[in-house]
């Protein structure tokens, strides 16, 4: 893989990337504020702006309030100037200036709405449309088409373009299940390529021919083996790459936007959920800089469809060996016989919260079993009828201290036990980020995987992290000599049988060196958590006590949990479900909730369709047992188990004290614990299929199809590299 | 003399060619006017430029007739005296190019030592990064051949001038980007750097001065905006040969992220006879601002195309009929010129006559000298599918990055398709002409503009033969609509739009 050195393009986003670049010398400092940040004055249609250094004059224009027109520029990828739609008129300059090409110069005097700039606007768009099809009434495009809306407003309103010989034709090209492609439309701004290469880490994406030949692909036919590559369906101006699953199911001024979190893995994306009627049409990503920027993940993106499929509607009791839809309430008097009828007591009743559970109902369902003198709170998840080994009173021990944005800050990554790649694909794209513009060096402990940056495999087992920690290993020395190291510990660490051994190593080697890990300034102890529930969940104190631990349960409560192993329960218990696909309930789509993405941040979603049929909200039917008449209740109740349940949109910072004693106690708890050297796998080998939702969605199983057998075979990055050249 | 050049450039050009006999001794008085106010204007000495010496020629192996190796070269007088003017130091160059007014070869005409001054800004020692010299020998500009007889004939000429231009920019190292079609020419490159090493010319402790300085060859794949500057530099980086956007300019950030200059060839190649010779010898050449000599590549309808070097300035029917041997069947057998490669607007044959072959002679005759490619058009070319064919050649060389260049040369190469037959509606003349205005400085790079030059100059001088070819053709073939669709192929039982021109009735028809 290549690394940007020449730098003559880099993503321009605002972030602290930007500012960090900005520090290296003759580095373009287009829209990123500059270390010096000095300001600079110019006149924008006789209007004055002050702009920090190294703004683009586009970036100047829209803070003058002036509106420029573009398709290629695009304030998350590299400048590429080559649309030419953004050209305004600047004085003593004899040429028209594509405005996001050009720095901000002070006193410059610039002009957008000339005679000049009309002009060579509506020459670009002619020049763009004589090639472009006019097939808007059939293109998906329609109705949210750069091209379409500029055209109007910028465009001739007569084409001139008659040649006999007529327009280009460019073969579609396959990149997926995901991406439909009708090149003909195609303007070549190429923003598709830029993303891919820049963000997703799809390096054989590009261009290929020259002058009107050419063509976007990956020039020897293959798909887009990406889990971010839905994000170039948004990012393209015109209706040459479109969303497959949605095409002809709806425009968007039928579509009722509502926004919310993602919940299928734990970075807590902000999303926009489409909907028409009560159906979900499609999902979009919102922009938040500090968590998602303006990317989700494929899943995140096309998972949706997994709602319409196995859902159920109405509470089933089982009778002989089949299931009976049932009134809500015979249904909850089913359960309350149920209960009585196992004669389950204390530990025996069992609540497990499984990955999609959301902290209200967890909330409800902690305090119904505690209620019933039951502490025995199990997570969906192996080992998760234990206690984790992080243990839960240290907020800073399950938590991404680090914070997403703050990633790109790192200047070495040590993962264990984690790809980032697939358990937060959109948080991956920042350590692609960093690793493409900084010096960023990235190790890993664990299995072996196709990352889109390069690292060094440090090892597999816990053995290997006992050599990096004793400095054996090579990674050692550069994470060593690193400003700014950060430790990434994956969540299946946790379930590992070697977890305490792993914890208690890191949490004596974040201890020996917190110097550099963990300062006022820096918090490199982060804890990636991979489903959306968990943060929450031990926020909550969703953990069972130690005699439970041990405890056969009787009567087993199902909140979400579509991971269990049939075989852990026990014959002759009681069980209930409640979840999406299995039994009674609602989901991501439809509930009014809160969420907790792995760094901490508490972030609020709405409901965008209300549940279908007689489906009612979690904390609803949990409810129906004790406690809790309305949400605004319940939400007071989670502000006294913690705060920050309720304190939107904001991470809660941990004091490194407060981080090294979380430490202090993981290294005493986990003391003297034995090294069974059993490889560290990955968690999740199908990115597509990680829940009840995506198992449930045809997209992701025509994914699975197409991506996940070949990613293998790509797999092993060293291994037959010259082989793909042949 | 100057006061009558700047004033009214034709006139003078007009004396110049009923003068036609005098030529040097006029320069010593020029240079001394020593004339009192009342000088009559008949009076006034006119210089005739051209008739260049052999002793004054720079390229002296142009044509490979003599050894191109290290031997033969420093015969020539190549690395003479090379120490002494590095030990002069990058000031003293970079001055003397200034002095000498050499202006960039390659087809812009950027004075050099200018250019070459960018490399030392203020603090330049604080920049860590290294500085690189590129020489852009991508030679692919219809009708320009000389570049490629400095690489076969003159290599050292080359490869010393890389030493010494480096050694004004404090460059570490130079590459030659040789098209990759110039096998032989790149490998009398190598030879001549291999040689250079060898002598200690080059390579650590250059020519014992203590300064390093590499030279590397790299040969390009021959695509025609590989020789523009910063599609160069990519290319050389190992990407698509795609322009980059500037600013940043090369000089700041250019060959992978270093600071950066790109020349050409005889730019280049003619820095270390300046510097031996002194600036006043190179600017004795030529007109002020133009001075110096050059190499002209002339091809076409002549009786002997040739590459010659000769004075700036030389009046364009003086280099045709001094070294080519006059427009085949005469000059009054000449219908046009292109006079600096295809990017440049033909002009016609009285203009022809007139002009003189420098940059700002033929920038006053809208047109430019280009590379000093003089293409002879005699009346037997079809002018319009020569122009054509120029079109087609840009249309296949746009890269395809910037809108307009990459629509607009396919556009206009489809419009001339068919003007050559005359297949078009009278008014897509000028629709044709603002489609060029519209690609022109609308683009990231040049291509665009040389794409657009040659259209507008068959345009501006040769539209009554494309008018007579339209009406030709509809004489024949019936009203002809936009895009060149026939009025009789339309089918009447349809509704068409009136916009389409196919119901306009032509006054031929």
């Amino acid at each position: 893989m290549l690394r940007l050195v020449s730098s003559v393009s880099r993503p321009t986003a605002a972030g602290r990337l930007g500012k960090l670049q900005a520090t290296r010398a003759a580095r373009r400092t287009f829209a990123s504020t500059s270390s010096r940040s000095a300001d600079v004055t110019l006149t924008i249609d006789g209007k004055e702006v002050t702009v920090p250094q190294g703004t683009a004059l586009i970036q100047a224009c829209e803070a003058a309030g002036a509106t420029i027109p573009r398709f290629c520029y695009h304030d998350r990828l590299a400048i590429a100037g080559n649309c030419r739609m953004c050209l305004v008129e600047v004085e003593r300059s004899p040429k028209p200036v594509a405005s996001c090409a050009m720095p901000a110069m002070p006193g410059a005097k610039v002009w957008t709405n000339s005679p000049l700039v009309h002009e060579a606007r509506e020459g670009v768009m002619e020049f763009l449309l004589a090639n472009h099809p006019l097939d808007c009434p059939v293109c998906d495009q329609g109705g949210e088409c750069d091209l379409q809306d500029q055209s109007m407003r910028y465009g001739s309103d007569r084409t001139r373009f008659h040649e006999i010989t007529g327009k280009r034709a460019t073969e579609n090209k396959d990149l997926g299940p995901l991406v439909k492609t009708s090149m003909n439309r195609c303007i070549q701004c190429t923003r598709c390529v830029r993303f891919a290469n820049e963000v997703a880490g799809v390096e054989e994406f590009g261009t290929t021919g020259r002058g009107n030949d050419m063509q976007i692909g990956t020039y020897v036919e293959k798909t887009m083996d990406s889990e971010l590559s839905g994000n170039i369906v948004d990012l393209c101006p015109v209706g040459a790459l479109t969303s497959k699953p949605y095409a002809y199911h709806a425009r968007p001024w039928e579509l009722k936007n509502t926004e919310s979190i993602d919940v299928l893995d734990a970075v807590g994306s902000n999303i926009r959920i489409d909907t028409r009627g009560v159906q979900v049409m499609r999902v979009q990503p919102k922009t938040n800089d500090n968590v998602n920027e303006e990317w989700i993940s494929d899943k995140t993106r096309y998972a949706y469809d997994g709602l319409k499929f196995q859902r159920l509607t109405n509470p089933l009791v089982k009778e002989g060996d089949r299931f009976v839809a049932a009134s809500w309430e015979d249904a909850l008097a089913a359960i309350s016989e149920g209960l009585a009828a196992t004669g389950a007591k204390g530990d025996e009743i069992q609540a497990v919260a499984g990955h999609l559970a959301i902290p209200s109902p967890l909330v409800a369902l902690k305090d119904l079993v505690n209620r019933l003198g039951s502490d025995n709170l199990t997570l969906d998840q192996v080992n998760g009828n234990s206690t984790p080994v992080h243990g839960v009173d240290v907020r800073s021990n399950y938590i991404f201290n680090t914070t997403i944005p703050r990633i790109e800050e790192a200047d070495a990554i040590l993962l264990v036990g984690t790809n980032p790649r697939h358990e937060a694909a959109v948080l991956n794209s920042r350590i692609r980020k960093s690793w493409l513009h900084t010096g960023l060096e990235v190790g890993l402990v664990g299995e072996k995987v196709e990352t889109t940056y390069e690292y060094e495999h440090v090892g597999t087992d816990a053995k290997a992290l006992s050599a990096f920690i004793t400095g054996k290993s090579v990674f050692s020395q550069k994470f060593k000599n690193a400003k700014r190291p950060l430790v990434i510990v994956g969540s299946a660490v946790n379930e590992h049988p070697d977890a305490k051994a792993i914890f208690n190593e890191l949490a004596k080697f974040v201890e020996v060196n917190k110097d550099k890990l963990v300062t006022p300034e820096w918090n490199g102890f982060s804890v990636l958590q991979r489903v959306a529930s968990r943060t929450a969940a031990y926020d909550i104190g969703f953990v069972p006590s130690a005699s439970a631990t041990s405890t056969q349960p009787k009567f087993i409560y199902l909140l979400n949990a579509d991971e269990v192993d049939p075989k852990s329960i026990p014959q002759n218990a009681f069980v209930v479900y409640q979840g999406h696909h299995g039994d009674v309930g609602a989901q991501l789509a439809d509930k009014g909730s809160t969420w907790v993405n792995t760094e901490g941040r508490t972030q609020m979603g709405r409901a965008a369709v209300s549940p279908p049929g007689a489906a009612r909200d979690d904390w609803k039917i949990v409810r129906h047992t004790p406690t809790y008449d309305d949400i605004l209740e319940l939400r007071d109740r989670m502000w006294e188990i913690s705060p920050t349940l309720v304190r939107y949109d904001v991470v809660e910072s941990v004091s490194p004290s407060l981080v090294l004693a979380g430490l202090h106690q993981i290294a005493t708890s986990t003391k003297g614990a034995k090294i069974s050297g059993a490889p560290i796998r990955k968690p999740i080998s199908n990115f597509y299929q990680t829940d009840a939702i995506s198992r449930a969605s045809v997209t992701m199983a025509q994914c699975t199809k197409a991506f996940v057998g070949r990613m293998e075979e790509y797999g092993d990055v060293g291994k037959g590299e010259q082989a793909s050249f042949a | 003399m100057l006061r009558a050049s700047s004033s009214s450039s034709k006139s003078l050009l007009r004396t110049a060619s009923n003068a036609s006999s005098v030529a040097r001794p006029f320069r010593a008085k020029l240079r001394n006017p020593s004339r009192s106010l009342a000088t009559a204007a008949a009076d006034i000495p006119v210089r005739r430029y051209g008739g260049l010496k052999d002793q004054d020629r720079i390229f002296t192996n142009a044509y490979c007739r003599h050894d191109h190796g290290i031997k033969g070269a420093m015969s020539r007088g190549d690395w003479h005296k090379t120490k002494e003017i590095l030990l002069k130091g990058d000031s003293w160059i970079i001055q003397t190019i200034k002095d000498s007014g050499l202006r960039g070869r390659g087809g812009a005409g950027f004075p050099s030592g200018l250019k070459w001054s960018f490399m030392n800004k203020p603090n330049w020692q604080a920049d860590g990064r290294p500085r690189y010299l590129v020489i852009n020998a991508d030679e692919g500009e219809p009708g320009t051949c000389k570049d490629r007889e400095i690489l076969r004939g003159d290599p050292h000429k080359l490869i010393e001038g890389c030493l010494v231009a480096g050694r004004a920019m404090n460059a570490n190292a130079a590459y030659i980007y040789i098209r990759g079609e110039f096998y032989q020419e790149a490998s009398h490159v190598q030879q001549a750097i291999n040689e250079a090493y060898a002598a200690g010319f080059i390579g650590k402790n250059a020519c014992g001065t203590g300064y390093d300085f590499d030279v590397y060859v790299h040969r390009g794949a021959g695509a025609y905006i590989c020789g523009e500057e910063t599609a160069l530099i990519e290319s050389i980086e190992g990407k698509q040969g795609k322009p980059r956007l500037k600013p940043p300019f090369p000089a700041d950030v250019g060959l992978f992220g270093c600071p950066t200059t790109v020349a050409n060839v005889e730019t280049v190649a003619v820095a270390p006879t300046i510097c031996r010779r002194g600036s006043s010898w190179f600017a004795g050449f030529g007109r002020k601002r133009n001075e110096g000599t050059k190499l002209y590549c002339i091809s076409g309808h002549v009786n002997n195309p040739c590459v010659i070097e000769e004075e700036m300035s030389i009046p364009l029917k003086d280099l045709i009929e001094k070294h080519c041997g006059g427009v085949r069947g005469g000059w009054d057998n000449l219908l046009g010129i292109v006079p600096g490669g295809s990017s440049v607007p033909i002009i016609p044959k009285d203009v022809c006559a007139e002009v003189l072959m420098d940059y700002d002679s033929l920038k006053d005759a809208q047109t430019g000298l280009g590379t000093g490619a003089v293409i002879v058009m005699d009346k037997s070319t079809d002018v319009v599918s020569a122009i054509s064919r120029f079109a087609d050649f840009y249309k296949h060389e746009s890269c395809g990055q910037c809108t307009p260049c990459r629509e607009g040369t396919t556009w206009m190469k489809k419009m001339m398709d068919r003007m050559v037959e005359g297949r078009a509606h009278q008014r897509e003349i000028d629709m044709l002409l603002e489609l060029t205005k519209q690609i022109e400085g609308r683009t990231i790079c040049a291509l665009g503009d040389a794409a657009a030059w040659p259209i507008q100059g068959l345009m501006r001088h040769f539209r009554p033969e494309v008018e007579k070819r339209i009406e030709e053709f509809q004489r024949l073939n019936g009203p002809v609509g936009f895009g060149g669709h026939l009025s009789s192929d339309a089918d009447d039982t349809l509704a068409l739009p009136d916009n389409l021109g196919l119901r306009q009735i032509s006054s031929t028809h």
